[in-house]
């Protein structure tokens, strides 16, 4: 009996080994935030309390059995993913299904696949391992093919279009580059021709993709078109004020007028019902994630999970200011999830693969060491 | 192996970059959290607003209407609640094929389908419009039975306007109809626009449209919670609509009605005051129309047949017809000579049945003249001669300005119509008038000669009925002027307060006294001895009164024969009178349109008014018109 106790005690701690606590606590945080904000936006109708507590069973799953994994095994998925990932994204172009007029999905008879959502974990890990594998030789080259690695597939996304995804998917590869040394020249330059290209660009983009920034500056504009959905934001977050209207109470999001008001539009619904005071909890929390991220990324023994952990913070980074920002107003919008907050089973599972990496790095810190 | 050869320089320029990545992460939710303190504490109360027009519509809740009732208490316009079937668009989905459908089971017109369009355009999304109105009610209990078959469709209690007494008094009431621009640019001038939200019915003319802001009431609403696709979610507040004003007219609906049969299908008009307050008792101007046509939207065939019917029956005659008063203007050139001293009563002329006036001979209709005429005898037996010479004594500019003083050539400013712009002003000719009204110079001059038929009312003279009836009213009460008015009191519907108007008068012209009854004599005088004694013959009471002829027709000096004239030419009877003589509380000015001597059609309308307002007595056969008027009394 001892014995057996001992064994499950050990087994026990065998079982909570990979967990990083400080980590897991800010998310389960922001999770309860979520879970509170998503039964306040589905409360009227179809109520996904359950179901996101389901994908959030299901996601906290998937990110313990990353975490026990050492980073030295997650190297070895680098390339076998990037590849599927890349040869899927190429048959998303040549047979992808189209819905509301963007080619996603590949469709697999039984079910439908996203997989620009592959790449999101894909990319950094792939270009994390490549820095890796010549750390010792790094030259210009590898900083050329890792553009190269980088470009293509996001290529590929932005042509879909899937704006949102595309900026994750470069934000991850870009900041992957960006930490193995990519020199300041050549990102000071990147920046000059981008905005000398602007002009250019402009000239390239689709009537809808323009019309969205030209709503950005002015929603006005097209207050029930293109604009609706940013003023109807805005309001709902002004009209919140300094302490919210109270839980439940936010009458933009009960009476309808936030549009994906349990997805991507979910800050605004949060926002409305706990005000400015809750606006600075969940930003404080995202920095604490991201501290937390960064410590972790700063403690990484070797070059590819330090790569890789500071690639996926700044990735937490990227969803939580893109989506607060074309939510409140100061970003186009895109299609970017507020990563722990909003509704949906697959962008879950991504998030928390990328918390189980962070763990892995974390918890396996010691052992390679030794 | 590669993780043993970190170099320390390639580790700190990793955790360098971390701090930097970091200053951005921080920089950016810094951004952030000023763009949140921007929307939620400086702009909060811009969007806190927005958020409650968002949510919150009001809904308004219409007035009922205030009721008109005559001096007596008989309704005269009164609200009518009916069922009207009524579509909500929000709720109904494809509007086509719920009409179509609706069609099938109770009768829908073009015409209302129509007007749905029509009010469709102008409602908001949440309220209900009207298909169809007045339902039956076996197409209530149909519709009722089909009900399930048809989401957002309903039927609806409406309030509708109603004149119980249909023609009756129709110029004098006026009538409702659907607001335009034009009503809408008044009600902003007025700055009503709030309190007309949701009404769709407006005064258009007559005491309707002159009273429209005592009638409407005030506007309720109900706070009503929407949602984003303009559904009605629950009730917030209701805010009771308060009813019209009602308003007690100083009309006789009786005296009304009668006297618009006598004149039967002759046009004219009547306009009976009382001469103590102004209050109007009669005010007929036939033909008339049937005010309820307009209330639910006119058709299109009924508007043409009452607009281009040659009797015209939507002008109104008493305020909008500018006729010659004939003689019955003598009876105030006559007071005009007394009170500025150009005749004494009993100062006779001698008529030889003609004045010359340079190389012109206006000629009186006696032939061979009245003999020996004073004061009296002039307007007993109408003398003309005497009056050609009175005015080219007086001149025109003093007629002009006597006549003035009693209203003549004036807009009284009957409470009928928007304002008193509505209102004719007539023809009150002076050297001043002439010049104004003609652009040659050699046309602005005023002719002596010109004066001469002023003196018996005609040349330039043309007075609306209204004007005459006042003008009679001031001599009957002895220079003590009133502005004519229809309504005698406003009463609030909830309180019962009662609010009268104006029991002032406006002007006292001072007339000597003694000057007032020389003439209320003579005029008693016609009805005794002269021009009406044939239609008073037997009047238990006292009236004053006065026939009147005006040409229509310029006869060039040949003998006037009616039966050689065309109808449209044939000269209009006037009649002006006020009873009883001595202590008068009726003064009226008939009119009736190529009616020929005043004598013959105009007088017995009036002593059929006399007889109901003094006596009660109603005319035996109502509408029939007395024929056997004088026929050799024609010395007009």
């Amino acid at each position: 009996m001892i014995d057996v106790i001992g064994t499950l005690k050990r087994g026990g701690r065998g079982l909570i080994a990979p967990i990083d606590f400080p980590l897991l606590l800010i998310t389960l945080a922001i999770m309860a935030v979520g879970l509170a904000t998503v039964n306040s936006a589905t409360f009227d109708g179809n109520n996904r309390l359950l179901s996101q507590a389901g994908n959030m069973g299901v996601a906290m799953v998937v990110m313990w059995l990353v975490a026990r994994l050492p980073p030295q095994k997650l190297m070895r998925f680098a390339l076998p993913l990037y590849v599927v990932g890349l040869l899927l994204l190429v048959a998303v172009f040549l047979f992808g299904i189209k819905v509301n007029g963007a080619k996603r999905w590949l469709s697999l008879g039984f079910t439908r696949i996203q997989p620009s959502e592959i790449m999101k974990i894909a990319m950094p890990l792939m270009l994390a391992w490549y820095f890796h594998k010549y750390e010792a030789t790094l030259r210009a080259r590898h900083f050329i093919v890792a553009a190269l690695l980088l470009v293509v597939p996001f290529g590929l996304i932005a042509k879909q279009p899937d704006l949102g995804t595309a900026l994750l998917v470069g934000g991850a590869g870009f900041f992957v580059i960006f930490f193995a040394g990519l020199p300041w020249k050549v990102i000071v330059g990147l920046i000059a021709a981008g905005a000398a290209a602007a002009p250019l660009l402009w000239g390239m983009m689709h009537d809808y993709q323009r019309k969205r920034i030209l709503t950005l500056i002015d929603p006005t504009t097209d207050p029930l078109g293109a604009g609706y959905h940013i003023i109807q934001a805005t309001i709902a977050i002004g009209s919140g004020g300094p302490f919210g209207k109270g839980y439940l109470n936010g009458t933009q999001t009960h009476l309808e007028f936030i549009p994906e008001k349990h997805t991507d539009f979910i800050f605004a619904v949060y926002s409305e019902e706990w005000g400015l005071l809750g606006n600075a909890l969940l930003v404080f929390l995202y920095t604490l994630l991201i501290g937390r991220g960064m410590m972790i990324a700063m403690a990484a023994p070797t070059m590819f999970s330090r790569l890789l952990a500071g690639s996926v913070t700044l990735g937490f980074f990227t969803y939580a200011f893109i989506n607060m920002g074309m939510v409140s107003g100061i970003l186009p919008v895109v299609g970017v999830p507020l990563p722990f907050m909003s509704y949906g089973g697959t962008a879950l599972v991504t998030l928390f693969l990328g918390i189980g990496i962070l763990m892995s790095i974390q918890s396996h810190r010691m052992l390679v060491k030794k | 192996m590669g993780n043993f050869h970190n170099s320390e320089s390639d580790l700190d320029r990793f955790r360098f970059r971390l701090g930097i990545a970091t200053l951005v992460v921080l920089l950016a939710f810094g951004t952030l959290i000023g763009r949140f303190v921007w929307l939620q504490v400086l702009q909060h109360d811009f969007y806190r607003t927005r958020a409650e027009d968002n949510r919150i519509a009001l809904i308004p809740i219409v007035p009922n209407r205030g009721v008109i009732t005559d001096r007596n208490g008989v309704v005269l316009a009164r609200n009518y609640s009916a069922y009207t079937l009524e579509i909500t668009p929000s709720l109904a989905g494809d509007l086509e094929a719920t009409i179509d459908a609706l069609s099938e089971v109770i009768d829908i017109q073009p015409k209302d389908r129509k007007r749905f369009k029509r009010l469709l355009d102008e409602a908001k999304n949440f309220e209900s419009v009207p298909i169809r109105t007045r339902l039956t009610d076996t197409e209530v209990a149909i519709f009722a039975a089909q009900r399930y078959r048809f989401p957002g469709v309903e039927v609806m209690a409406r309030l509708f306007r109603q004149y119980p007494l249909g023609p009756i008094g129709s110029h004098a009431l006026g009538y409702i109809g659907r607001i335009t621009d034009r009503d809408l640019q008044w009600i902003e001038e007025a700055d009503k626009q709030a309190n007309y939200k949701g009404t769709d019915h407006i005064g258009k003319t007559g005491l309707e449209q002159h009273y429209e802001f005592e009638l409407h009431g005030e506007t309720g609403y109900e706070e009503v919670e929407i949602d984003s696709g303009g559904r009605a979610l629950r009730s917030l507040k209701r805010i009771p609509p308060v009813s019209g004003n009602n308003l007690q007219l100083t009309l006789d609906a009786k005296l009304q009605e009668i006297t618009e049969q006598a004149f039967g299908d002759r046009k004219g008009a009547l306009v009976a005051i009382d001469p103590n307050t102004g209050g109007i008792l009669a005010l007929v101007s036939n033909p008339t129309y049937d005010p309820n046509l307009f209330v639910d939207g006119i058709t299109p065939d009924n508007w043409k047949e009452l607009n281009e019917h040659p009797d015209k029956p939507m002008i109104n005659r008493t305020i909008n017809g500018a006729y010659p008063p004939g003689s019955t203007f003598k009876p105030f050139m006559a007071l005009a000579a007394l009170e500025l001293g150009k005749r004494t009563p009993n100062q006779a002329i001698s008529d030889p049945g003609f004045f010359n006036f340079g190389n012109h001979t206006f000629r009186d209709d006696k032939k061979g003249g009245h003999g020996s005429v004073d004061m009296y005898k002039s307007i007993v037996h109408s003398c003309d001669t005497y009056y050609y010479m009175l005015a080219n004594d007086m001149g025109i500019d003093n007629i002009a300005r006597f006549m003035g003083q009693l209203g003549l050539g004036q807009r009284t400013g009957v409470d009928l119509g928007r304002d008193d712009s509505g209102e004719s002003k007539g023809v009150l000719p002076s050297q001043e008038w002439k010049r104004q009204r003609f652009k040659k110079p050699e046309q602005q001059k005023w002719y002596a000669g010109e004066t001469i038929s002023i003196g018996i009312g005609q040349g330039y003279n043309a007075y609306t009925p209204i004007q005459l009836a006042q003008a009679t009213a001031v001599v009957a009460n002895r220079g003590v002027m009133f502005r004519p008015h229809l309504v005698n009191q406003i009463v609030d519907a909830r309180t019962g307060e009662k609010r009268p108007v104006e029991p002032q008068p406006i002007r006292d012209l001072k007339l000597k006294p003694q000057n007032v009854d020389v003439i209320r004599r003579a005029m008693v005088g016609v009805n005794k001895e002269g021009t009406g004694a044939r239609t008073f013959a037997g009047a238990p009471y006292e009236a004053a009164g006065k026939t009147g002829t005006a040409q229509v027709f310029s006869l060039k000096g040949a003998d006037y024969k009616a039966s050689g004239v065309k109808k449209e030419l044939r000269d209009h009877a006037l009649f002006i009178a006020f009873a009883p003589a001595d202590k008068p509380k009726i003064a009226l000015a008939v009119l009736v349109e190529n009616g020929g001597f005043g004598a013959q059609s105009a007088a017995p309308i009036a002593r059929m008014v006399l007889d109901y307002y003094l006596l009660g007595k109603l005319p035996a056969g109502a509408a029939k018109e007395d024929a056997a008027a004088v026929e050799d009394d024609n010395e007009e």
